[in-house]
């Protein structure tokens, strides 16, 4: 089956992006495909390239990032979203006048119709939060 | 082309929430989508008419959706319960929806290819 994927809460506000992961990763043990995982609302704080939890905690967005490229799979950040929360890749904080990537690896920024477009290829459309 | 129903149940001013799920639903409907939208819970305040939030610096969400129909968005309900325990009639509100009882609610979410909760 396929599935899409929203994430719309902080790894901090709540473990609603740890299931969310943790459904993707038992979804893939059953050979589930995942069309895409898309971050929304304050969702988009799990791709932020510099957050630095303590050692003994749990790594989400390293996670994430390991998810990605084990299972190539699409991790998408809105981008008025990540805009709006000061989450910038290096294109557009170029354009923005400003500096730095902020974007964790695996991770890619687009705009709301790749959301719909995956919720249209899914067979099953999951919202996390 | 899918169904998508659009779930709202959090109160008007929710931070940038409601600005958030209205570019979702927008862009939905700009995919040529077959779009409605359920409002439950707090989410009836949303529609509430008269409100006056630029005394707080924020924006009016009533007049938010009227950019609905600019998308030919027009399949628009509400819950009467949610309506009724919050001492809200349907001519209290700025848009015109079709109410329903809670115990319709879940037959009618089956008739929908995507029910996106917000």
């Amino acid at each position: 089956m396929k599935f899409t994927i929203q994430v719309n809460t902080s790894p901090y506000h709540s473990n609603t992006g740890l299931s969310a992961y943790q459904f993707i990763c038992a979804a893939l043990d059953q050979q589930h495909e995942i069309v895409r995982v898309f971050f929304y609302h304050e969702g988009i704080y799990h791709a932020f390239k510099y957050a630095t939890p303590p050692d003994d905690e749990i790594q989400l967005v390293k996670r994430w990032s390991e998810l990605a490229h084990d299972y190539s799979i699409d991790l998408v950040v809105c981008i008025s979203a990540a805009q709006r929360r000061g989450l910038l890749h290096s294109d557009e904080a170029q354009r923005q006048g400003k500096h730095d990537n902020d974007v964790a690896d695996g991770f890619r920024i687009a705009g709301l119709g790749q959301l719909v477009e995956a919720t249209l290829l899914a067979d099953r459309f999951i919202v996390f939060g | 082309m899918k169904r998508y129903l659009f779930v709202l149940r959090k109160p008007a001013h929710s931070g940038v929430y409601l600005q958030e799920m209205l570019d979702i639903i927008l862009t939905t409907a700009a995919f040529d989508q077959s779009v409605s939208i359920l409002w439950l819970d707090d989410a009836v305040f949303q529609l509430k008419n008269h409100q006056h939030p630029e005394i707080m610096g924020m924006k009016d969400t009533a007049a938010m959706f009227q950019s609905l129909s600019i998308y030919d968005v027009t399949d628009l309900y509400i819950e009467t319960e949610s309506l009724q325990e919050r001492g809200l009639a349907l001519n209290a509100l700025s848009l015109p929806v079709q109410a329903l009882h809670r115990q319709e609610i879940g037959a009618f979410m089956q008739g929908f290819d995507v029910v996106f909760a917000g």
